[in-house]
């Protein structure tokens, strides 16, 4: 007899692609400036990664729980552990275990499941973990430890870090400190100058990570990196980094050359803050991006001109997470006014004309 | 002159798997033998199907007019073999849904008897006209897939001035291999058929495009055409869906035919490599289109190969000659993976526009499991005709057909570049399909209501005309009755 077989549509074969590849190749990518930060910042550090990023899984699993879904595949997709990854990122190293925990919990069920899950978010959930972090508390999301790597004998061991994750640290002063970016907010209000705040900043230091910072943002050179094997592998695209960092560039140089000792260099800008991290691993996010070249460049710019706004004369020393924010709402509206012209049709959607021969 | 490369521009595509090499690499079978059983459809082309001119039980021989065309756009159908008419009847179509349609069952007799047929001695002294009466007479439709007439098509060109004509040797589907054997085994012999083309449709020029991934084909032809000034060879990049008549426009031309207009509109036409092979034989040697080569190819094949094959011919047979495993067999398509029909059993037909039957394995298939969008782009960025499928997709999904209309839904080709590229899996084009479909049913259902109302209102407005008329004819004769008494009364009077 012959066999019956369900028809459907074409193409019957596909691209070797999936979600999960996709999140995973992220996670590799993140994996350079990841492991860089862990090793800066000690077991206090690695607490409070795994504490995130298990946070995230688990929260992802208690909303498919909830919404009657079946949660094993979609765990399976990697965008919960991503999700928590990116949190974790952007957390200062040493934050109590709650921080994590909240953190996780604003970004998937605020951020992404109240939205209806994967792909329906309109922010992007790291971020509005950060910034819900940021201003709910203050104290906690500003205190930045010293680099203090693991196995080095100032460094905290096992027993010690145990209890700064869990009990809080007793010893503030001593291991902790300010990031450049508000250093130089603050010591801007003491009305000194840059060439006197920046006696002691090395810029190759910032460049490669060795210094205070977010868990997973200080290292320039390695998220770079990530992030450029990333556009190779075709992830991502080169149009939202580019035009991102293109911006601050040509912005904090236009200013540093105007007034050098009011606005920092762009090298400075560059290895500072969440800039790198969120160039190539924030704002290219899929879901919350503009879906065109032309889009992403526009949105790319925007990000940049916010964040170098905000970090110039704003009240926050850094505002790359509120800049992603506020242009993740934009998006929708990008999306609508910037889309390929339809073959055959002008940008409008009318007919072409005839050419006279 | 030619101003190629003005504006060389591709849009969007993908480089899909080839999946050509074994069958590319074999010289065309032509040992098939001939079925007992033919099941010819009478519309195997875009029109109107074919009315049959035989009786069951009538003997027919090979090249024989089974049934002629029917109307301005339609196309006859012949014997492809010798033998009897068994029935004419409805039978499953090869289409997904296999429902019935017409067709003739020709039982044949394995002499393969020829009709005996008169040629031109030179068919550059016959008229263009005639030329093109006889490419009608021999049932050509376009290979490449579209099976539009293509008498029609060469009139269309005459009647527009065409600068070039565009004979299409992209092959870019995976897997199939026919167009690329024709061109390696039968170059002359399409040039020659080019050449015709060019003087049915009083054309200037022509330009035979090839991807670049069929170097002998390309070699071939060219030294085919060598010596006529007039024809060009080109390589094109190898990219799905290169062969989409319009973008293989764009890219030879640099024009882009505007939406809702023919390609002849802007002087140029386009036609596939087997057509032309077809009006050589038609032309040259008087044979009508009765068979075609068919890549027969997939993982469940084993003897994978290009066969010549007469139309007809059910797929069953042709799985039996390529020694296809139905049990390693998870999908069976006529076509090409990306665009190709699946088909629900191999008890179907091959026809003119069937270029290729693919026996796939479940390993060879894209991933079914649909997941969540994530917006990642790649459809936008694949799209050949620049729409935003995701967009189109998330509007069909809640029944905002007029929102995916808007977006362009009928600007969409169905070259499933979208569908293959999608990471969550989605069946993009299937979701194109269904909403096309049941927009048209519901233009089509709003259109009956709409006349349903204006016969109503008509109804309505004859019978109160005649109401009408009947009361005034009432008044008339009333008054007339008055009349008649008022004179009756004066007369009686008057008495």
């Amino acid at each position: 007899m012959m066999l019956q077989l369900k028809p459907s549509s074409g193409a019957h074969v596909g691209a070797n692609t999936s979600v999960s590849h996709i999140m995973w190749q992220v996670m590799l990518a993140l994996m350079p400036a990841t492991v860089f930060g862990l090793w800066c910042f000690g077991w206090p550090a690695i607490n409070l990664f795994v504490i995130t990023v298990l946070s995230a899984v688990f929260f992802e699993a208690w909303c498919l729980r909830l919404a009657g879904r079946i949660a094993k595949p979609i765990l399976l997709d990697g965008s919960a552990a991503l999700t928590g990854w990116l949190v974790a990122m952007t957390l200062p190293p040493w934050a109590p275990w709650w921080i994590g925990v909240v953190g996780s919990g604003l970004a998937i069920i605020l951020g992404k499941q109240v939205y209806g899950g994967l792909g329906q978010n309109l922010f992007n959930p790291a971020m509005l973990a950060r910034v819900a972090l940021l201003i709910s508390f203050p104290i906690e999301m500003t205190t930045w430890a010293n680099v203090s790597p693991l196995f080095f004998s100032h460094s905290p061991g096992l027993a010690e870090s145990w209890h700064i994750t869990f009990s809080g640290l007793y010893t503030i002063d001593a291991s902790t400190g300010a990031t450049t970016l508000g250093y130089i907010k603050t010591e801007f209000s003491q009305n000194r100058l840059l060439t006197d705040i920046l006696k002691d900043y090395s810029g190759f230091l910032n460049f490669i990570g060795w210094s205070r910072g977010s868990l997973g943002e200080t290292s320039t050179l390695l998220l770079g990196l990530g992030g450029l094997w990333l556009i190779r592998q075709g992830i991502i695209q080169w149009q939202i980094p580019v035009s991102l960092l293109l911006t601050v560039t040509l912005l904090a140089g236009f200013f540093h050359s105007l007034d050098s000792e009011h606005y920092a260099s762009p090298w400075l800008h560059l290895n500072s803050g969440a800039l790198m991290c969120v160039a190539f691993f924030i704002a290219t996010d899929y879901v919350t991006s503009p879906n065109t070249p032309t889009g992403q460049l526009v949105f790319g710019a925007g990000c940049g001109l916010l964040i170098f706004v905000i970090r110039s004369w704003g009240a926050y020393p850094e505002g790359a997470g509120f800049a992603v924010l506020l242009m993740n709402s934009a998006t929708p509206l990008i999306d609508y006014y910037i889309h390929p012209r339809i073959y055959g049709r002008d940008r409008k959607g009318k007919p072409l004309e005839i050419p006279k021969a | 002159m030619l101003s190629f490369f003005s504006k060389p521009r591709i849009q969007g595509g993908v480089h899909a798997e080839q999946h050509k090499a074994t069958t590319a690499a074999l010289a065309i079978a032509n040992n098939f033998p001939i079925p007992k059983k033919l099941y010819i459809p009478l519309q195997q082309h875009v029109g109107k199907p074919a009315e049959p001119v035989i009786k069951v039980g009538e003997k027919v021989l090979k090249g024989q007019l089974l049934a002629y065309s029917q109307g301005l756009i339609s196309a006859p159908v012949h014997a492809p073999s010798s033998g009897i008419i068994l029935d004419v009847n409805d039978y499953p179509a090869p289409h997904p849904s296999a429902l019935p349609i017409r067709m003739i069952v020709l039982e044949t007799d394995d002499k393969d008897q020829w009709l005996t047929t008169q040629i031109a001695d030179d068919p550059f002294r016959l008229n263009p006209e005639e030329i093109t009466l006889r490419v009608g007479a021999a049932g050509i439709v376009g290979l490449g897939g579209a099976t539009f007439p293509t008498a029609v098509k060469l009139n269309m060109g005459r009647e527009n001035h065409i600068d070039t004509l565009i004979i299409n040797g992209a092959e870019c589907e995976p897997y199939l291999s026919c167009d690329d054997r024709l061109m390696q085994e039968r170059a002359a012999m399409i040039i020659d058929g080019v050449r015709l083309m060019l003087h049915g449709m009083s054309g200037e020029h022509a330009v035979v495009a090839i991807e670049d991934n069929k170097p002998q084909a390309f070699v071939a032809m060219q030294t085919a055409a060598a010596p006529f000034p007039q024809l060009k060879v080109m390589q094109i990049p190898t990219r799905y869906p290169m062969g989409w008549d319009r973008q293989l426009i764009r890219y030879v031309t640099g024009r882009e035919v505007p939406v809702g207009c023919r390609s002849s509109e802007i002087g140029v036409t386009i036609h596939n490599v087997g057509t032309a092979y077809a009006v050589h034989k038609a032309i040259r040697l008087g044979q009508p289109l009765l068979s075609r080569v068919i890549t027969v190819a997939g993982g469940a094949v084993l003897r994978p190969m290009n066969v010549e094959v007469p139309f007809g011919t059910l797929i069953s047979e042709l799985f039996d000659f390529c020694e296809a495993d139905l049990g390693k067999t998870a999908r069976i398509i006529m076509g090409g993976p990306m665009m190709g029909d699946s088909l629900p059993h191999s008890g179907l037909p091959t026809v003119k526009a069937t270029s290729g039957i693919l026996a796939l394995t479940q390993n060879e298939l894209k991933n079914s499991d649909e997941q969540a969008c994530i917006r990642c782009a790649s459809c936008i960025s694949v799209c050949p005709a620049g729409l935003r499928p995701l967009d189109m997709a998330n509007n069909i999904r809640i029944n905002q057909l007029d929102a995916a209309v808007d977006l362009g839904l009928k600007d969409c080709i169905s070259c499933g570049c979208c569908s293959y590229i999608c990471p969550s899996n989605i069946p993009l084009v299937q979701y194109f399909k269904y909403a096309s479909g049941e927009v048209a049913a519901r233009q089509q259902a709003q259109h009956k209501s709409e006349q349903t109302k204006r016969l109503i209102d008509a109804r309505n407005a004859r019978m109160e005309r005649i109401a009408q008329l009947q009361r005034e004819e009432e008044q008339i004769r009333l008054a007339a009755k008055a009349e008649r008494e008022r004179l009756k009364a004066e007369q009686e009077a008057l008495a």
